[in-house]
């Protein structure tokens, strides 16, 4: 079992350990000697040990912390401030980027031809006209009038405003030319370039554009999925669990199918995916791209999680509370309803908040029913076109702008604080309904 | 907006049903309660079942058949030439009479019988939705009078409706079953065609994966190729980077917890391992492309040695770290489940607190290691999002891991997303992938499952 026991031991002689001589095992240089290096043995496995648990905490210190400092500058955007004057005829016609474009020049007049004219209009986001017109929707007064706007600068301008450019690079290095990190200084020199809270990140759909993205739409395609696997996993899950621990006669049948749910929550994600495009969209023909399918294949996804928390939340309720019932005259059944299962409830609920949690950061067998596609409009029903969170993290990440690198760090520090929000709540609702029998 | 309306109405008569039924009962007897067989709720119960539940089965049915028998009837009304392509152009032009009748223009002018059969369509299912709702509504109404006409103090009321709600959850537990049955007939059923056109001993032995099937027939590369056995080499040695990752640090880290760290220190640390275990794999994915990648780039440049920008290291390291938690939990049970009686023996005999751990612990707790080192393998097969994100797509048959290599979740999921033709090898492929994906899968975790327990049983 133990050679380093065993030839220690087998060494001792027969004769009582403590009439030994001075040649004894037990003392002495060698025997000094062995100690020390069994106890520096033991010191070397104690540190590995502690290494090893400093090495999985530093991991997570590292994953959150290059995250949070790559998406902690996503939350602001860069505005810049224009005396815009609305010309009734423009506004008539729709024309919202003249009059931008008018005040924009109006700032540099000393540039005057095309090439660098074309510089200045770079600097705004190819969404400002847009702004400009909700503006003017919202308070129709401002047409024909000279207005202070702040609207938002273009990606590239937002970027260097954090200083995400290098500005020590020569021109061709550093991707942003000379001419527009000039005209940006100036601005910025004249106090009309600010940075505020980034509400467009939260409120917007997708864009190609980074400065006019958000995960709106994303957050809400998010909230529909998790809404159809809740409605349909929570319910199906606790009276599975119900059956089988309460219920069900232990035969053979009902081994198969305990085997079958722990191996099914063992099931790589990525199968749930092709499960849900063979059976759902290619047998079912339900609509790509749907909430509705995300949240099928996420509620067979989280059944098996759900049914396993359940059944231990059943289990330990004590027999004492089901005898008392049926002494009672409570049926099987309502023995289960009225007493076992309130009482099972807390211990379900943190599961089911769990099980949660993990369907919500889900990624992979969304991609394979279609929930990839690049959505803009922000989904209002079970059917529309949407996605979801992780999966708008992930095509983020594939973009190839750098302003998309801090958008996707953004969204995945937004990500995890609804898991730590969902996970708190989990902890919580165990520290207070905490039960010891 | 019939199926919503139908929905309400069954509701509504549900409600109708429980409150007409729980009158009735207190009434057959005259108030008193105490002589009805169950009380007064049951009958309300029993009532409200038979208004909702042979309608919502009906609804059920209804709606899962409604929509193909109507095609079917369109179809047959079609002129030949329309009708007589093959499986392809079928359903092709099922997409366009759908989409026809739900107003989605197809973007060219459709054939006038073509467009004909849409309307007809539209005006079927139209058709089909109002009088589901008048069936479904007079049978819930009919079902109310039946069973409110049952009522009276003799009927056994709740056995009836226990008898359906335990029904319920049987169905509710056979949900699990049906899932493993769909996800192994799906994979079966795609791979088999896929195997009727790529014989399985290339796809399984093959050295050259390429599934991009040319558009022409008489253009290069227009079978496509699929070996898959880069791919399988790929994910293994992904999977065993992150096993050299996860499986020493995870026992370590489990050992340390339970053996040496003291009562405080474990209630924080084993949390902070945890919050890794949650961390969706997105995340790491991100991590491993622009974080560890670039790192291990720039090492291995130090080292004058040629890395790749998406070298099965850098996935494999992240794909490991996210597996510590998973090693370290399995672990940390194994190792509290050996009884404390053999530590304290080995105690006794004079071994040190690691020579225990070396030389009893742990050759006590092997099994359940090896079990739990067997279910992080099947996870890391599995994993889809790191992969995809860090590693490459080009099939590589290689064991270096400063290679870039490709995986098979990698192409499932390369295969899949987007646009894709139904019937193309290309797309039927990834089942193939698929199938094996399953497999393994299973084989590992029922062997580790199977272990687990015993084991366990073998302490208790």
């Amino acid at each position: 079992m133990t050679d380093l026991i065993e030839r220690e031991t087998a060494a001792v002689p027969p004769a009582p350990v403590r009439a030994a001589g001075p040649r004894s095992h037990y003392k002495g240089e060698a025997f000094a000697r062995r100690l020390r290096a069994r106890h520096a043995a033991e010191r070397r496995f104690r540190r590995a040990g502690a290494a090893a648990v400093a090495v999985a905490a530093l991991m997570l210190v590292l994953l959150i912390g290059s995250i949070a400092a790559r998406g902690a500058s996503a939350f602001w955007e860069t505005r810049i401030r224009l005396e815009v004057a609305l010309d009734p005829a423009e506004v008539a016609s729709g024309n919202y980027t003249a009059p931008l474009r008018r005040a924009l020049h109006a700032q540099f007049p000393q540039v005057t031809d095309r090439a660098g004219r074309r510089v200045l209009n770079d600097l705004l986001s190819s969404g400002a006209p847009y702004e400009l017109e909700a503006m003017v929707a919202r308070d129709p007064a401002m047409v024909g009038t000279v207005r202070t706007v702040w609207v938002r600068a273009d990606d590239e301008i937002d970027q260097l405003a954090k200083g995400h450019y290098r500005r020590d690079l020569p021109e061709g290095e550093r991707g942003l030319s000379d001419a527009k990190v000039a005209a940006a200084d100036a601005l910025a020199a004249a106090g009309a370039l600010a940075q505020g809270f980034n509400t467009t990140l939260f409120t917007a759909g997708d864009s190609r554009e980074p400065e006019q993205a958000g995960m709106g739409g994303a957050i809400v395609g998010s909230l529909l999925t998790l809404l159809v696997t809740m409605l349909l996993s929570v319910p199906v899950g606790i009276a599975a669990a119900v059956y089988l621990e309460e219920f069900a006669p232990k035969n053979r049948w009902t081994g198969l199918i305990e085997v079958n749910i722990n191996n099914l929550a063992a099931v790589p994600s990525i199968i749930f995916g092709l499960l849900g495009l063979a059976v759902f969209l290619g047998f079912f023909g339900l609509p790509r791209s749907a909430p509705l399918v995300g949240g099928l294949v996420m509620a067979l996804m989280t059944l098996p999680v759900i049914i396993i928390a359940a059944r231990a939340a059943l289990r330990a309720v004590p027999p004492s509370i089901r005898d008392a019932a049926l002494a009672i005259g409570a049926s099987p059944l309502q023995t289960v309803l009225h007493h076992v299962l309130p009482l099972a409830l807390p211990g379900i609920l943190t599961g089911t908040i769990i099980g949660m949690a993990r369907a919500l950061g889900e990624t992979a067998p969304l991609l394979m029913i279609g929930m990839v596609a690049f959505i803009v409009d922000i989904p209002h029903g079970l059917t529309d076109s949407a996605t979801v969170l992780p999966v708008q993290i992930y095509m983020w990440a594939d973009s190839p702008e750098r302003a998309f690198t801090e958008r996707t760090s953004a969204a995945i520090l937004v990500l995890l604080g609804f898991l730590v929000l969902l996970n708190g709540v989990a902890v919580i609702l165990r520290r207070i309904f905490e039960r010891r029998w | 907006m019939q199926p919503t309306l139908l929905a309400l109405t069954l509701v509504l008569l549900t409600v109708i049903g429980f409150l007409a039924g729980r009158s009735r009962a207190a009434a057959s007897v005259g108030g008193r309660v105490a002589e009805l067989h169950s009380v007064p709720s049951y009958h309300g119960l029993y009532v409200a079942l038979w208004a909702g539940l042979p309608a919502l089965l009906l609804f059920v049915a209804w709606t899962a058949s409604e929509g193909w028998l109507a095609m079917q009837l369109v179809l047959s009304g079609l002129p030949d030439r329309l009708t007589a392509g093959d499986v392809q152009s079928l359903s092709l032009l099922k997409a366009d009479i759908l989409n026809l009748a739900r107003g989605i223009s197809t973007g060219r002018e459709p054939d006038p019988a073509v467009a004909e059969a849409a309307r007809r369509y539209g005006a079927l299912r139209d058709l089909a939705g109002w009088s589901l709702l008048a069936v479904g509504a007079s049978l819930a109404v009919a079902g109310l009078a039946w069973g409110r006409h049952r009522i009276g103090p003799d009927l056994r009321a709740r056995p009836a409706v226990e008898r359906v709600v335990r029904a319920a959850l049987v169905v509710c537990s056979l949900v699990a079953i049906l899932t493993t049955v769909g996800i192994v007939l799906s994979l079966l059923f795609e791979a088999l065609r896929f195997f009727s056109i790529v014989s399985p001993a290339d796809f399984l032995f093959g050295t050259h994966w390429s599934p991009q099937v040319a558009m022409r027939a008489d253009q290069v590369g227009s079978s496509g190729s699929f070996g898959a056995l880069p791919l399988f080499a790929g994910t293994l040695l992904v999977t065993v980077v992150a096993m050299t990752v996860a499986v020493p640090v995870g026992l370590m880290a489990a050992i340390y917890l339970s053996e040496y760290a003291g009562r405080g220190m474990r209630t924080w640390l084993k949390p902070t391992l945890e919050i890794l275990a949650g961390i969706p794999t997105v995340v790491y994915g991100f991590f491993a492309a622009l974080t560890m990648a670039p790192a291990v780039r720039a090492a291995g440049e130090a080292l004058g040695l040629d890395v790749s920008s998406e070298s099965a290291l850098a996935a494999g390291i992240v794909m490991g770290v996210m597996i510590i938690p998973f090693v370290s939990s399995l672990s940390d049970d194994v190792i509290n489940a050996v009884p404390q009686s053999l530590r304290d023996g080995s105690y006794g005999l004079g071994a040190t607190k690691s020579e225990t751990i070396r030389q009893v612990v742990l050759p006590a707790a092997l099994p359940g290691v090896v079990a739990a080192v067997m279910l992080a393998v099947s996870r890391a097969i599995g994993e889809t999002m790191i992969v995809t994100m860090a590693s490459g797509l080009t099939a590589n048959l290689t064991a270096n891991p400063l290679q870039a290599v490709t995986t098979v979740t990698t192409q499932v999921a390369a295969l899949l997303v987007g646009d894709q033709e139904f019937d193309s090898p290309k797309t039927l492929s990834a089942f193939g992938l698929g199938l094996v994906l399953f497999l393994v899968t299973l084989c590992l975790n029922v062997v580790a499952l199977r272990v687990v327990r015993t084991y366990r049983e073998r302490y208790d």
